[in-house]
């Protein structure tokens, strides 16, 4: 679906993707974590076309990024930022009912197929109840699953996410990551996700992709990439990797820093002596 | 509430404010028009002094008003309007211009030409300035301060220039009036004016969509750069339009559609066609008291907006949540 090969980009001053490659495949549940400032959301930005200029490519459906229209890739990739600032308070409807736009003519009214459209995104994330509130006086945990049914309403089959969970507590991190794995299962939706959390995207993902400096460190299943050395090595930070009892898919600990001495391990992780 | 019974009422308010403010004026307070009159002075000063007035208070109080709107939705910043943006003080200039260039001043339609000219110019400068900072909103507000502060110094720079009898009519265009107006100026204000509204209406979910920020606006379809210049420039003949006939009127374009805002909602369509008729409704009226609170004498009506508009913005900021 996405293929990647040898891809460069970034600002005018900096380039902050440097030659990466890989692929998604449809129906994957892919997870893009590393630490601040490694590229990860310079990497959604080209991939929407935000960040006009790449080198090397870029393919969605075999085409290049930079041949599709802003128009007709809204009807393919939709995204769910971290966080909107809202100048103005749109109903939770209006809100959702714009991700339409992709599919909608400049004199084209909303037809009974896009309501239909619009219900289904907002049935799905659990949105229906607030349809009538305004998003400005949403809490973190309802925004986001008001951003989530915008998104799902442009129907996408791509679905892009930054850091979606960052700003909410356990429980709406979790209801968030759960409604994503059932769309994935049941709806076929394509996910990448942007997460700061090592462990729900251990949890949650089918494949992690782990970024240090633009590049790409370690691509593989959550086993493979979640590794004390893999982390240890992009972070700079002593951690101690163990199974979820309940799950069995791997999570991270942090060490505390006075306590990296006497952590029981000979090895200094690379970086920090 | 339901918008189309807002809408409705609004227009029913506008034409029930149109037929009392043409029986008001001057000559005191009469409606024998409405059932027919043969007194030729009387129909006369009805259809040849007060509705010219009426119908350009209307389209310029509709004008502006719109054009507020969606400067604020576009810039995402509820203190914008032409004003704010230097786009009226750069259209007055355009007009001031006519005074001291010979060719200029053969007629009186240079003024709507010279008047859009002068605002696509400061959006231009406002534009190419503000590209460099990302279009952000605190570049946008003090490029357009800085512009209108520019554009004035140049009116009073021409001012300075010209003859005393030159400047007379000018200072009504400073201040803001609608007593030079007449039929033939309004017919060709009218038809940019109101396809210019009509193609902002049209408009209205892209201009939704650029409410949510330039990454959001592209994430859902929207050329944002390309689509908020083509605005500009629609803006830019509206409040040419309004200030070739008026001259500077405050406040209309920041008042209006922040109250309706606040009635209909933020959705641009609702918003844009209950500004426009409030707009209206507010300009006639403000209009009506301009020409007959100290009659014979009359006031700017622009200094009739500034009080109101004054008062209204100094409770807004005491009132303030979110600013």
């Amino acid at each position: 679906m996405l293929k990647i090969s040898n891809l460069s980009s970034g600002y005018q001053t900096k380039e902050v993707i440097k030659d990466i490659s890989f692929t998604v495949n449809q129906g994957e549940f892919v997870g893009v974590i590393g630490p601040n400032g490694s590229g990860k959301t310079t990497l959604f930005r080209t991939i929407t076309k935000i960040i006009p200029g790449y080198t090397g490519n870029l393919l969605y459906k075999e085409k290049e990024i930079r041949d599709w229209s802003v128009k007709t890739l809204a009807r393919e990739i939709a995204v769910v930022p971290q966080f909107l600032l809202m100048a103005f308070p749109f109903k939770v409807y209006d809100f959702v009912a714009l991700g339409r736009t992709p599919y909608l003519g400049r004199f084209e009214m909303i037809s009974g197929r896009d309501k239909e459209v619009i219900k289904g995104a907002m049935d799905i994330t659990g949105c229906s109840g607030l349809r009538e509130r305004m998003v400005t006086e949403l809490s973190g945990g309802e925004l986001q699953r008001v951003f989530l049914a915008q998104a799902l309403a442009q129907e996408p089959k791509l679905l892009l996410l930054d850091e979606p969970t960052s700003h909410l507590d356990i429980g709406h991190q979790v209801e968030i990551l759960h409604l994503l794995k059932q769309l994935n299962k049941e709806n076929g939706l394509t996910i990448v996700v942007i997460l700061h959390d090592l462990n729900t995207a251990g949890e949650y993902c089918n494949r992690l992709i782990l970024m240090e400096e633009g590049k790409i460190y370690k691509s593989g299943s959550p086993v493979e990439v979640l590794t004390y050395q893999n982390i240890e090595a992009v972070y700079k930070t002593v951690v101690v990797v163990k199974d979820n009892p309940i799950s069995g898919n791997p999570y991270v600990i942090p060490v505390p820093k006075d306590r990296w001495e006497t952590n029981g391990r000979t090895e200094e992780p690379e970086g920090t002596a | 509430m339901n918008k189309i019974l807002i809408i409705s009422l609004l227009l029913v308010v506008l034409v029930g404010v149109v037929i009392i403010c043409l029986g008001i004026g001057p000559t005191g307070i009469s409606y024998k028009y409405l059932t027919g009159t043969d007194n030729d002075t009387e129909s006369k000063i009805i259809y040849e002094v007060r509705l010219p007035r009426i119908l350009g208070a209307l389209l310029v109080g509709l004008g502006l008003a719109v054009a507020g709107a969606v400067l604020q939705a576009i810039l995402r910043n509820p203190l914008a309007e032409p004003y704010t943006l230097g786009i009226s003080g750069g259209a007055v200039l355009g007009v001031a211009l006519c005074l001291i260039v010979p060719f200029l001043a053969v007629t009186k339609f240079s003024f709507p030409l010279m008047a859009f000219l002068g605002a696509l110019v400061s959006v231009i400068i406002v534009y190419v300035i503000t590209s460099r900072h990302r279009f952000s909103v605190s570049s946008l507000v003090l490029s357009g301060v800085i512009l209108s502060f520019i554009c004035s110094s140049l009116v009073l720079l021409i001012f300075s220039v010209s003859k005393p009898t030159e400047i007379q009519s000018m200072l009504f265009f400073l201040m803001g009036s609608f007593a030079t107006i007449d039929y033939p100026i309004i017919k060709v204000i009218t038809i940019p004016l109101i396809a210019g509204v009509l193609t902002l209406v049209f408009f209205s979910r892209d201009i939704d969509v650029l409410t949510l920020g330039d990454e959001k606006a592209s994430h859902l379809g929207i050329a944002p750069h390309r689509v908020r210049a083509f605005l500009f420039i629609i803006t830019s003949v509206i409040t040419g339009c309004c200030v070739a006939v008026s001259g500077m009127i405050g406040f209309v374009g920041l008042m209006i559609p922040h109250i309706m805002r606040s009635i209909v909602g933020p959705k641009s369509r609702n918003l844009f066609i209950a500004s426009a008729l409030s707009g209206a409704i507010f300009l006639v009226v403000s209009d009506t008291l301009a020409r007959s609170v100290i009659a014979p004498a009359e006031l700017p009506v622009g200094v009739i907006t500034g009080i109101v508009g004054g008062v209204f913005f100094i409770g807004m900021l005491i009132n303030a949540k979110n600013i």
